[in-house]
């Protein structure tokens, strides 16, 4: 089973607060893949939006994303792409 | 008890006097409650119904404030949906349920404490504030948990009329506020542009907001009065402050009523110059207080509050559903669109902007639209897509002259031919007009006007920079002075340099909505006066009472005297010689 694992810089909307967090669940969801979220030492399921904000990412911070499943590599693409956008 | 007077920012004008209620968001204290074994599968089931409930509450009122308010500001609420179908959270309360052997309220309120307390925690401020948000949807399922006398007190049920006094409302409370008997609003923090200001000018109550330690300092049912012109809240008020205020309140009641009837009327003198009286707008929500006033159109729509109290920046469909609203709405009369206009006291709060040492001739408006015409572009599109849908006019603020217009001009034509490229309709015949409120657009009034469709007057900022004086600072506003004689000629010969050229001159400055500047800038010759909602009635009646010839002979002889207070004094003895009821409402 493909098992990705990325360092990625958030760029987007001054970080992850409520609401671009549950456009990330979102994106999550639809993949049968497991997403994890990896800040400093905690690691949380990037499926709940409770676990994404309890990491307060900030803009410009580097975090480590995990995918593992099936279609792995798409929520890859599609989280780095959402990540890195800066809007 | 002293009278205390609390000073804040004006968020919605109106005067209220009553009860204070205090919007309670203190920790509701769960106790712990021991389950037997075989109640564990009963307290995950009442888990699992109250995060239903609290879900179809939150659907309803996701709706509710798409439909009343429009959908940016039910957006939130979709974070808050996702909370309630979080597994971490679940898995956390049903494990804690399980393993403690724990009522389902007690697991959910120490799973959510412990929650709260890494939000306390991080490090951005931005962040950390928004934690409120999940601090919402804790309460709301708890309540759904508990016992509901003990949030007998919760806003949903109040009866009585009475101000609130809260730290801050968020989108929830105000929501469920819709309809209810609140007499004014005032809050700790928020700014002009703030949820609050944008519930109280829709409810038409008036609102303080930042009033720092309000909530501290008042009690339940502490008798209050809240100015939401001067920003004030006053605390205890003495027989004195109270009877001024109940006359003041009386004043603007009757001076309501007794106007009402030349609504519909047209606002001609009565030696037939006929004349339009149009509203200022910031926020779309003041439309129907607007309607019920007799504006004739909007004479200046302010767009910074899109850009504010974000992060982000204001999408093109975003911009092109409120504008299309608005002149939908507004239609046959005309919306006049101002373009951004940012800096000076107002700032963007996506974008990290450095405070200029003069801010008011600092990079501001055009000279920051100039310089980013990717944030000016995706304006002008948003515009001209939603002047198809009524009579929108467009307006430059803070032009410098001639050239500065063709540079803005020039841009905007680009983006029309882009539109027609792309198919994309809007008004070919749009008008585009130029804010007159920097003394060098004054003095090239006679070229613009050969350029411009109509011109705009902004008083506040053209007295400001003819007498070197900025405005918010305090020890320079008593120098303010709108009837100096250098601002009266800039006046003059811009309505004159307009007038050759066969344009309308407005003016959307505060001295439009005071009837004593009113009857001398309607002597000089202005066409379209624009002002609070609230001045409109008695802006009409005033030029409904006086002739445009007398308004003339003020205007001639307020030209030959060389001080401000002395055109003051003139005007002021000619309004109450033509207009004496209104002299006698306005009491100034």
């Amino acid at each position: 089973m493909p098992h990705l694992e990325k360092e990625i810089v958030v760029k987007s909307h001054q970080g992850l607060h409520a609401r671009p967090a549950a456009l990330l669940v979102q994106i999550a969801v639809k993949y049968d893949s497991s997403l994890m979220i990896k800040k400093d030492e905690e690691c949380v399921n990037g499926k709940s939006i409770m676990g994404i904000l309890m990491l307060g990412i900030q803009a410009n911070t580097s975090i480590v994303v995990i995918t593992e499943g099936e279609d792995a590599e798409a929520l890859m693409a599609e989280v780095e792409a959402f990540l890195s956008k800066d809007e | 008890m002293n009278e205390l007077v609390l000073k804040g920012v004006p968020a919605a004008p109106g005067i209220a006097i009553g009860s204070a209620y205090i919007v309670d968001k203190q920790d509701v204290i769960v106790p712990a409650r021991a389950i037997l074994e075989k109640e564990i599968p009963i307290e995950i089931a009442r888990f699992e119904e109250a995060l239903l409930k609290t879900r179809e509450q939150i659907s309803a009122l996701k709706k509710k404030i798409s439909d009343e308010i429009g959908s940016q500001h039910a957006q939130i609420f979709d974070a808050h949906l996702l909370v309630l179908e979080d597994r971490m959270l679940f898995d956390d309360v049903v494990k804690k349920i399980r393993t403690d052997k724990q009522s389902a309220e007690y697991a959910f309120s120490s799973i959510f404490k412990k929650y709260i307390k890494v939000f306390a925690n991080i490090q951005d401020e931005y962040l950390r504030e928004r934690s409120s948000d999940v601090n919402d949807i804790a309460r709301r399922v708890l309540k759904n948990l508990i016992d509901e006398t003990r949030f007998m007190h919760e806003l949903e049920n109040l009866t009585e009329e009475l101000i609130i006094i809260a730290h801050d409302l968020s989108p929830s409370d105000t929501a469920s506020m819709f309809n209810k008997n609140v007499l004014a609003f005032a809050t700790d923090i928020g700014g002009r542009t703030s949820h609050t200001a944008i519930m109280a000018k829709s409810l038409g109550v008036p609102a303080v907001v930042g009033l720092k330690d309000a909530t501290l300092r008042i009690s339940n049912q502490d008798t209050v009065i809240v100015d939401g012109r001067m920003g004030l809240v006053i605390l205890n008020p003495n027989d004195k402050t109270l009877s001024i205020y109940r006359a003041e309140q009386e004043r603007i009641l009757s001076m309501r009523n007794r106007f009402d009837d030349i609504k519909e009327l047209p606002s001609e003198t009565t030696d037939g110059r006929k004349l339009e009286v149009l509203a200022n707008l910031e926020l779309p929500e003041e439309i129907p207080m607007i309607l019920t006033r007799g504006a004739a159109g909007i004479g200046l729509y302010r767009t910074e509050y899109f850009y504010m109290n974000r992060v982000d920046l204001p999408t093109e469909e975003e911009q092109f559903i409120a504008y299309k609203k608005v002149a939908q709405t507004m239609a046959p009369y005309p919306v006049t669109i101002r373009t951004l206009d940012l800096g000076g006291d107002k700032f963007i709060s996506s974008l990290q902007i450095p405070r200029d040492m003069y801010p008011f001739l600092g990079w501001r408006a055009l000279k920051f639209c100039l310089e980013r015409p990717d944030i000016f572009k995706t304006q002008l599109r948003a515009i001209l897509r939603a002047s198809k849908f009524g009579k929108v006019r467009l307006m430059y603020p803070m032009v410098s002259g001639p050239g500065e217009f063709r540079s803005v001009n020039a841009i905007l034509e680009l983006v029309k031919s882009n539109l027609r490229r792309e198919n994309i309709a809007f008004d070919e015949d749009m008008e585009v007009g130029v804010m007159i409120e920097v003394p060098s657009a004054a003095m090239t009034a006679d070229i613009l006007a050969k350029e411009a469709k109509f011109f705009s007057i902004g008083t506040n900022d053209l007295i400001q920079y003819t007498l070197a004086i900025d405005r918010v600072n305090e020890q320079t506003a008593a120098f303010y002075e709108p009837c100096h004689p250098a601002v009266l000629r800039l006046i003059q010969r811009t309505v004159d340099s307009g007038h050759k050229e066969n344009i309308k001159i407005g003016l959307c400055g505060e001295m439009s909505g005071e009837p004593i500047y009113a009857l001398l800038l309607l002597g000089l010759g202005v066409d379209e006066f624009s002002m609070s909602a609230g001045n409109i009635l008695q802006i009409k009646k005033l030029i409904r009472s006086v002739g445009y010839q007398d308004a003339q002979q003020l205007a001639q002889m307020a030209l030959t005297l060389t001080t401000g207070p002395e055109v003051e004094d003139l005007c002021r003895r000619r309004l109450q010689e033509l207009a004496p009821d209104i002299f006698n409402v306005d009491g100034s």
